[in-house]
């Protein structure tokens, strides 16, 4: 059983977990930077530490500080959150280290998901389908060909040594990919100093579906799952659950691979597995498992009425899985909408400030997980996210209507937010018809562009 | 007559573009007009600052990853 709670994050997702940890009657002690002394994690929580300066690097990765405040207040326990040190397997061994429980999985299956090579042999072994690709380096270009023809154009040709997208080619067909592959490799040795190729079908209309997962390291069973299609340079902006467009047959498929590799990997807690999903084939791929919370967890805690973050803390704390696959029913649609510090008309640029008034939206099926308050200070030095504005109802379409009533009383003042993106959204055709891929959002915010500034003045 | 370049806006300072790389510029240095002197991260996007006069870096009144207010001093050019 935990006594007392370290969250070592902060924002919305350090109010939810102590929140979380207050209904199961344990303590919390909120760390904190310099910059977040005002927050309202820290006026929630029964204790706080101030852990360094407002740069993330030197307060909310600091390991060391967060160990010395855990042994200084006598926490027992410490809750990631996600970002900052949440997929940090090397953190993950030192809590464990330091005698103490991690709210999360093990630091080996962290590594194991960590790591693009080794995640995509794990799913693989678990019988889940990946992204056709050549399963490892590829030095020989008629072996190239051979691997090319095998999983279909177009192709993706990537630098086995590399990372951060350098040097990736996409080659519609065999005589364009004859033409890049000796490119690629020049370009991968001089870079990398290894002509090694990597190649991989590129799934054009993608829709990013994903799985939540709850372990308690023998077991595990799945919370149905989650779209998060609409996305702004691979940021989610509008997630909900379930997938409009997944058939039954798919969703037990589907929700059937990932309870696989979870188990597989022996997972611990809440997890998240990642798929591309072609909807013309219905044909679904690993991508990677997120191995925390996720910011999108509340749409599943609406449709199934689990609470994730609770259930997270129980395991940790050594509690078994408390649910059969059985136990856990699908029940109407939810949506939520990222509220970021962000000024839609003007490229989305980053705008924090003082929060000068703040109405929350209210009523049913509603929900606002936000760490703002009246007068609060939206520090420059951490992410954008302001809150979460959930909605829950029947069907899509009344959850949809719902969510366009909440934003109408969800009001700010004194910074700019992505608001009016989302009333924007809940009015387009494609968005209300479930018509979107994952590169669908961003040519439509060229397309409205003008839309969207006279919104925001 | 020395000139004062402030930060644009709120957020982190840093005076290289990487933490592996050297700083744009030290103290003594030349710098034209329009040259990068650092880079203000605000909510995890970077901008720019450059200098709006030609000179030389006179005295840094800023760190590097020191947090910054918008108008705050970040370095005299002479």
């Amino acid at each position: 059983m935990i006594k007392k709670l370290l969250i070592a994050n902060r924002g919305e997702i350090a109010v939810r977990i102590i929140r979380a940890a207050k209904e199961l009657g344990i303590k919390t002690v909120q760390v904190h930077s310099a910059a977040d002394v005002q927050s309202l994690a820290v006026e929630m929580a029964d204790e706080a530490a101030n852990i360094g300066p407002p740069h993330a690097a030197k307060s909310y990765l600091n390991i060391e500080a967060i160990l010395a405040a855990a042994k200084h207040t006598g926490a027992d326990a410490v809750h990631p959150g996600y970002g900052f040190l949440a997929e940090n397997a090397n953190f993950a061994d030192a809590v464990k280290e330091a005698g103490l429980i991690f709210v999360g999985p093990s630091g080996a299956a962290i590594r194991i998901m960590g790591d693009k090579v080794a995640a995509r042999i794990a799913a693989q072994s678990a019988g889940v389908p990946v992204v056709p690709g050549s399963d490892g380096r590829v030095d020989d270009s008629n072996e190239a060909k051979d691997i090319a023809a095998r999983i279909g154009f177009p192709v993706m040709i990537k630098a086995a040594a590399g990372g951060g997208g350098r040097g990736i080619r996409i080659a519609e067909n065999m005589a364009e990919f004859e033409a890049l592959t000796p490119q690629a490799s020049a370009e991968a040795k001089a870079a990398f100093g290894d002509g090694g190729l990597y190649i991989e079908r590129v799934i054009t209309r993608a829709r990013h579906i994903e799985v939540q997962v709850l372990g308690d390291g023998k077991r595990a069973v799945h919370c149905f799952e989650r779209e998060c299609s609409l996305q702004r340079r691979r940021q989610k902006v509008w997630e909900e659950a379930p997938s409009p467009v997944l058939p039954q047959d798919i969703r037990e498929k589907l929700c059937a691979s990932a309870v696989a590799l979870a188990e597989a990997v022996n997972y611990s807690g809440a997890g998240t597995i990642e798929y591309l999903y072609d909807d013309g084939s219905e044909d679904f791929y690993f991508i990677e498992m997120n191995t925390r919370i996720q910011v999108e967890h509340p749409v599943t805690e609406m449709v199934t009425g689990i609470d994730l973050v609770r259930e997270m803390i129980r395991i940790a704390g050594g509690e078994a899985l408390r649910f059969r696959q059985s136990d856990i029913k699908l029940a109407g649609h939810a949506i939520e909408v990222r509220i970021n510090a962000e000024d839609p008309a003007k490229n989305f640029a980053p705008f924090p400030g003082t929060v000068a008034s703040l109405n929350v939206p209210g009523g049913p099926g509603t929900r606002f997980d936000t760490m703002l308050y009246q007068g609060y200070q939206v520090p420059p030095f951490y992410d954008s996210l302001l809150g979460k504005l959930i909605v829950w109802d029947e069907t899509r379409d009344a959850a949809i209507f719902r969510m366009q009533r909440a934003l109408g009383e969800l009001r700010i003042e004194g910074i700019k937010t992505t608001k009016s993106l989302h009333q924007l959204l809940c009015e387009d055709d494609n968005v209300r018809k479930s018509d979107f891929h994952t590169r669908w959002l961003e040519p439509w915010l060229e397309t409205n562009a003008h839309k969207l500034e006279a919104m925001t003045q | 007559m020395t000139k004062q370049l402030l930060s644009p806006l709120p957020g982190t300072f840093y005076r290289r573009p990487a933490p592996d790389k050297p700083f744009y510029k030290k103290e003594g240095d030349a710098v034209a007009i329009g040259d990068v002197i650092g880079l203000i991260e605000v909510m995890k996007s970077f901008n720019e600052v450059k200098a709006d006069v030609a000179g030389t870096i006179v005295k840094f009144h800023a760190d590097n990853e020191e947090p910054v207010m918008a108008g705050q001093l970040l370095v005299e050019i002479g």
